[in-house]
């Protein structure tokens, strides 16, 4: 038996305007639309836009859904809608059981009272009873590890002091559906694992909503996924992995940047060597030798530079380093082009799209020459999906 | 147990006798919220002061004072009352600003809960009933300075002095029904805060709150159509336990309060999805 459907959203569109005097006086005139009845067919009125259109899912107990899209593409404004705050323009959505939103942590804060008043005020506005926090309070103030100071002003607290207790608060709920904005990329690093165990464990009793743009936490807990561009769903399905490609191929300035030039490198190139010399877009086979061409051109004539050639991921996290390579007592004359061939064995990166980035240091102290950010650029092609950057190549032999 | 089901669209429901039902249900789902609201706000006020409470009266008395002087003074000739001026002219102006700031109230606080209504769902009629609340605690401190008046001026205790806080009730109930009108528009508007405050500086002086209701001429004529003066006047005549004036127009004064302060609380209830669209968009 499949687990029932908890959150229903049917052609859901938003519109907003882009100008605040207009704004509020079509506030107005929606405020008497809304009183009576509101059943006329709205179209964009002057200066409006849809911020949210046509926007259809269903999300069943124990599904995530990621929402992904660059800022301003309606994730938020969905999310509003879905929490009830404000009302769709058209569709319709429902909601079955007790909706939890980690939009924002600590709402009701006062900052002058303590702590531990705030628990009660954060907990009241989450719609917790006096009892349900009274049986919890002790356990929140452990969660969120601030037994010392619990009794302080929360004003004294620092930021992170903040998300934390609120978080040990709403971590409290137990919701049928819970809806989740970017609130957990602050805090430090444990706090944030911290969450994400939180989540791990109320997941299967759950249907989430998730709003990020760290595609790695998205590929992490999401089943199903939504792109949004413009307020329209662009892509949308059960293949995330696609659905992140297709987010990241749409910041798609990835023009090299020289970090640090010192003068002495005339030229520097990377390119991919292909198998197949036709191919244009510089695509690799998982397991495949990565091989490389480097030509170089110095201005005036030097020991064969040490080269960093460094990987970085599509987020600009570097994931990887090759090795360097010392050629002890060799030179290259001034304007004259040098080339090497680089090659790396049986490529075990992960599925996705990769930059090369290079450092040309001195051979002798390693002093920095010229370094080059996305430099090339390379993809790897797998069937499988992982967020982890490496796949590496495993065998399984059954002992007994 | 069953899942509750909630739906979001564009149409609304207008069966008014739901939608008051769904309010008072949420009323009183959300009364521990209120309390809690209201105990965080008195709370917040007074603990970064160091004259506390003292702040609740000090603005009555200095208005009653400047009138107490003025006619003791013999500036302005006030006819007579019937009952010692102080008594008349504190209980007047505390009354009004009990009143005025009943009808501030629902603004104020759904302004300064911006922030939450725009990232939590929780029962908008809590903000409503803290307000509640709030003016409650505060008029009774005040109301309790206003017997000690009663008593050093040698009015006495009569036996209506029992039904002080029952007026003192419909009194923030009118203020907080008017006030709960506004705000929708208010909340678009910041104009219309402006105009609650420069419109009520003028009612005041057609209120009997430092003077008595004239015996002829057109001020009286105005003071009799003004639904505030029945209150102040009932709450005062309570206070020295005079026969009541006005005591039909108050009585109407109430019974019309008590539905349309629910027409008003529905109201509120569905324009907060568009006060909270515009001011987060």
């Amino acid at each position: 038996m499949s687990e029932e459907v908890l959150v229903q959203v049917e052609g859901l569109s938003k519109k907003f305007c882009k100008d605040l005097k207009t704004s509020l006086l079509y506030g107005v005139k929606d405020l008497f639309y809304s009183l009576s009845g509101n059943t006329s067919e709205r179209s964009l009125r002057n200066k409006e836009f849809w911020a949210v259109k046509d926007i259809n899912f269903e999300l069943r107990r124990g599904e995530c859904l990621g929402l992904i899209g660059h800022n301003g593409a309606g994730k938020s404004t969905l999310l509003k809608m879905l929490n009830g705050l404000i009302n769709p323009d058209a569709g319709k959505i429902t909601m079955r059981g007790r909706v939890g939103a980690l939009i924002e942590l600590g709402a009701g804060f006062n900052p002058i009272l303590s702590g531990r008043e705030n628990i009660y005020n954060n907990g009241a506005v989450l719609g917790f009873s006096k009892k349900e926090i009274d049986g919890k309070v002790e356990e929140i103030i452990d969660f969120a590890e601030l037994r010392e100071f619990i009794d302080m002003p929360v004003q004294n607290y620092s930021s992170g002091m903040k998300v934390r207790l609120g978080f040990a608060v709403a971590a409290q709920m137990e919701p049928d559906v819970l809806i989740i904005d970017e609130v957990l990329a602050v805090g430090d690093l444990g706090f944030v694992l911290k969450c994400f165990k939180q989540i791990d464990r109320i997941l299967p009793k759950t249907a989430i909503v998730f709003v990020s743009h760290s595609m790695p936490m998205v590929s992490r807990i999401c089943n199903q996924i939504i792109l949004m561009d413009q307020g329209e769903a662009v892509f949308q399905g059960t293949d995330v992995g696609k659905a992140i490609d297709k987010y990241y191929s749409r910041f798609s300035d990835n023009e090299s940047s020289v970090v640090f030039d010192d003068g002495s490198i005339e030229k520097v190139e990377v390119n991919l060597i292909h198998e197949k010399a036709s191919s244009e877009n510089k695509i690799l086979h998982w397991g495949e030798d990565l091989r490389l061409q480097l030509k170089l051109k110095v201005k005036a004539s030097m020991e064969i530079p040490v080269f960093n050639i460094i990987i970085m991921d599509k987020e600009q996290r570097p994931v990887a380093i090759l090795e360097r390579k010392y050629f002890e007592s060799r030179t290259v004359e001034a304007q004259n082009e040098v080339e090497f061939t680089i090659t790396h064995p049986n490529v075990q990166l992960s599925k996705g799209i990769y930059f090369i980035s290079i450092a040309v240091l001195k051979q002798v102290n390693l002093e920095p020459l010229l370094r080059i950010n996305n430099l090339s650029t390379f993809q790897i092609v797998h069937d499988e999906q992982h967020w982890q950057p490496f796949l590496l190549k495993t065998s399984y032999d059954i002992v007994r | 147990m069953a899942l509750q089901t909630k739906i979001y669209q564009k149409e609304n429901n207008l069966r008014l006798g739901k939608l008051i039902r769904e309010s008072i249900s949420d009323m009183y789902a959300s009364r521990f919220l209120a309390k809690q609201l209201a105990i965080r706000d008195i709370k917040g006020q007074y603990r970064q002061s160091y004259l506390g409470l003292i702040w609740a009266f000090i603005t009555p008395l200095a208005t009653a004072a400047i009138w107490i002087f003025l006619n003791s003074s013999g500036t302005l000739r006030i006819s007579d009352t019937g009952i010692p001026y102080p008594v008349f002219a504190f209980s007047g102006t505390l009354l009004w600003s009990i009143i005025t700031e009943s009808i501030n109230a629902p603004m104020n606080n759904t302004n300064s809960a911006r922030n939450i209504l725009s990232k939590i769902n929780f029962p908008k009629e809590a903000l409503i009933i803290t307000g509640l609340y709030k003016l409650l605690f505060n008029s009774g401190i005040k109301v309790l300075l206003l017997f000690v008046f009663v008593f050093a001026f040698g009015v006495g205790f009569h036996w209506t002095l029992l039904l002080f806080p029952l007026i003192l009730l419909a009194a923030v109930l009118f203020g907080t029904t008017i006030g709960l009108f506004l705000t929708p528009l208010g909340m678009l508007y910041t104009d219309v805060n402006r105009t609650i405050g420069f419109v009520l500086r003028f009612v005041m002086y057609a209120t009997p709150v430092v003077y008595a209701v004239p015996k002829d001429g057109i001020l009286k004529w105005v003071m009799e159509l003004n639904p505030i003066t029945p209150i102040v006047t009932v709450a005062r005549d309570a206070l020295v336990g005079g026969d009541f004036h006005y005591l039909l127009y108050f009585s109407i004064v109430v019974a019309v309060c008590v539905p349309l302060f629910f027409i008003a609380m529905v109201i509120y209830r569905i324009s907060i999805p568009i006060i909270v669209e515009r001011l987060s968009a």
